[in-house]
């Protein structure tokens, strides 16, 4: 079959947790494969990358170039493009980086892609989703030019660590000479907000359901009876309803409340990916259908601005109602 | 400068129950309401926005059939000096890289300064955008979420990262950029809009006229059915009035520490 490839994303000097999750992908892909680790970097950091890769694989191709800065997927794909071999298959995680790369080097390879795949089936079909998770569809894909494949975060299992004493080869001489078109030039960290929502014990965390900017005020109220705080969805964010250190996901913050209340969310997996921790989670959505409703604990199909003001006071209710018993007493 | 902007109009997820057809390879399309693809919408305010800041036209472009029209209309009432369809049966049957080889044949043939695309339309692919880039020879970056012109044809440009971080690059001019949503606050488009561009001819070609021959659109990619997904459990579902709900959501709470006990 095609060799498989699997570039090796690495944070700090370690290699990412989508490594192990790509390596059980080449597995399911072809069980006899022996996937190579694509490491592009430079410097001591990308040394020490290489060194943890090798108990995973049984070769690391060590790419090291200083226009790699910033993770800069030009220059990467300029040496993809020269060092992987036509035909082969490379895996790579569908993130901010994934999705930078990865359509534009399977033109150059030649290659078929597929997108944001979440489970492999047999016959090498690819299953991913559509319509913001409503359905999943099966993908066929052609092989004979090879193909390049990202992969959900989070869906297969790791490989742990195996002791596969792999070799490095440093395949830095056969970087062509580039000039960028795209330069790095630095990061900026997300802004702090006046509410830390990845301290809260209790979530309230309202979507586009929620409607206008004025109804945010039911999430809350509630919010202030049970002693939580108002996170939300990136859409909240993009009209300007709530601040950016508000929202939940994977350009916004990861969460690991207790409860999580997600009143007026669809449940894209960008939303669900930032919570984690397993909390009991609770959605209230006026759609039987969505997609949230696949994750939650607890669903209720109901109109969130009719829902939310009777919960409130009921929560007070029974929090007076403690009170009073606790006075009398 | 002059902005190409790659639109699709696409079934509106606010204002459809999605359903699958009969024999499960394809959304049942009657009665669906369409709206353009909330991504390009931005990508459309943006080339706007920067047009009026430093000249220049604004073209709009779908590859679809003739009912993708509506979207280029409403994008001309939004302010687009120029639309074009690309309308072609092959594209009922392509793949993402046909569409991409489309609509780079077009940006080909007439010049633009910058190319904009959202970053993901209904399929959650995001791929069109930089495989236009890449048969282009150009440069790209995706996820893009702020963009300012700087001396000596070049863009400053921001993405977004992991957690909400940005990451800050300089891209040479021309240049194809995948918009992220949240980049700006699109204008209201009104009926009344929409009805003063109703007599404007848009241009309408097929892929011949693009120079590309039909065996080149043939997928590499191909759906082989849709199902709808069993992820989790699925939740359990409290039914009956809503007093009722609330009681047992409420309990439910107490148990959970979500409410002290
Ligand atoms: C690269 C990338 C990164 C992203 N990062 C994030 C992220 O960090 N966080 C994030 O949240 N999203 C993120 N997104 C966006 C994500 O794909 C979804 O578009 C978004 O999460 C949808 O938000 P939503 O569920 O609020 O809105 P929608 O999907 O529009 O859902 C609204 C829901 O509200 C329901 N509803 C409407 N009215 C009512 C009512 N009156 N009562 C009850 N229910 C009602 C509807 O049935 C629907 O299910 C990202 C997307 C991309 C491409
Ligand atoms: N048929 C099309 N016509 C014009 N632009 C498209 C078409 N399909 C996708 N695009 C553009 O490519 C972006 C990404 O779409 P996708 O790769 O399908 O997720 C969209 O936001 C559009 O800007």
């Amino acid at each position: 079959m095609n060799p498989i490839f699997i570039v090796a994303l690495h944070q700090a000097g370690l290699p990412d947790d989508s490594v192990g999750e790509l390596i059980s992908v080449a597995k399911v892909i072809d069980p006899s494969s022996a996937p190579t680790a694509l490491a592009c970097g430079y410097g001591a950091e990308l040394d020490s990358v290489c060194t943890s890769l090798r108990p995973m694989f049984r070769e690391v191709w060590k790419l090291a170039n200083e226009h790699f800065t910033g993770s800069n997927s030009e220059a990467m794909r300029e040496a993809l493009v020269a060092i992987v071999p036509k035909g082969s298959i490379v895996l790579l995680a569908h993130e901010h980086f994934g999705l930078d790369l990865a359509p534009g080097l399977s033109i150059k390879l030649n290659a078929s892609y597929v997108p944001d795949v979440i489970a492999v089936e047999e016959g090498l079909k690819l299953i991913r989703q559509e319509f913001n998770g409503q359905f999943s569809v099966r993908m066929e894909c052609d092989l004979s030019a090879g193909a390049v494949i990202t992969i959900r975060p989070g869906c297969f299992k790791a490989t742990s660590t195996a002791s596969a004493e792999g070799v490095v080869i440093d395949k830095s001489a056969a970087i062509p000479t580039m000039t960028l078109h795209r330069r790095y030039i630095t990061t900026i960290p997300a802004q702090v907000g006046d509410v830390d929502i990845t301290k809260q014990t209790v979530l309230v965390s309202v979507g586009r359901g929620i409607q206008d900017q004025e109804n945010i005020g039911l999430a809350e109220e509630l919010a202030s009876v049970l002693g939580g705080a108002v996170s939300c969805s990136r859409p909240v964010v993009d009209a300007k309803w709530l601040e950016k250190s508000r929202q939940v996901g994977s350009s916004g913050a990861t969460v690991s409340p207790k409860v999580y209340l997600a009143c007026g969310i669809s449940g894209s997996f960008q939303h669900m990916t930032g919570i984690k921790g397993a909390p009991f989670l609770v959605a209230i959505n006026k759609n039987p259908g969505a997609p949230i409703f696949q994750f939650a604990d607890i669903g209720i199909v109901d109109d969130v601005l009719e829902f939310l003001p009777v919960l409130t006071e009921r929560v007070r209710e029974v929090l007076a109602g403690k009170g009073a018993a606790v006075a009398a007493r | 400068m002059n902005i190409l902007v790659c639109v699709r109009r696409v079934p509106d997820p606010a204002e459809n129950e999605f359903r699958l057809n009969g024999p499960r390879t394809d959304l049942s399309r009657d009665d669906l309401v369409y709206s353009i693809n909330e991504w390009d919408n931005y990508a459309v305010e943006e080339a706007l926005q920067i047009t009026s800041r430093l000249g220049g036209e604004v073209t709009v472009i779908t590859a679809g059939g003739e009912d993708d029209e509506e979207i280029l209309r409403r994008q001309l009432a939004m302010g687009a000096q120029r639309a074009v369809l690309v309308s072609d049966e092959a594209f009922v049957e392509t793949d993402a890289r046909g569409i991409a080889m489309a609509l780079a044949a077009y940006a080909k043939k007439n010049h633009f300064d910058l190319i904009l695309t959202g970053v993901q339309a209904e399929s959650g692919g995001a791929q069109v955008g930089g495989m236009m880039a890449a048969m282009l020879d150009l440069p790209f970056a995706s996820l893009v979420t702020s963009i300012e012109a700087l001396e000596g044809n070049k863009l400053k440009v921001a993405r977004e990262v992991a957690g909400g971080n940005k990451e800050i690059s300089e891209m040479d001019l021309p240049c194809v950029l995948s918009i992220q949503t949240g980049i700006n606050e699109p204008r209201y488009v009104g009926m009344r809009g929409i009805r003063q561009v109703a007599s404007v001819e848009i241009p309408s070609m097929d892929v011949g006229a693009l120079g590309i021959a039909a065996a080149e659109l043939q997928p590499k990619v191909e759906r082989a059915g849709y199902f709808t997904p069993v992820s989790g459990t699925g939740a359990e579902m409290l039914s009956g009035d809503r007093d009722d709900i609330v009681n047992e959501l409420v309990e439910r709470l107490k148990a959970r520490g979500g409410i002290p006990a």
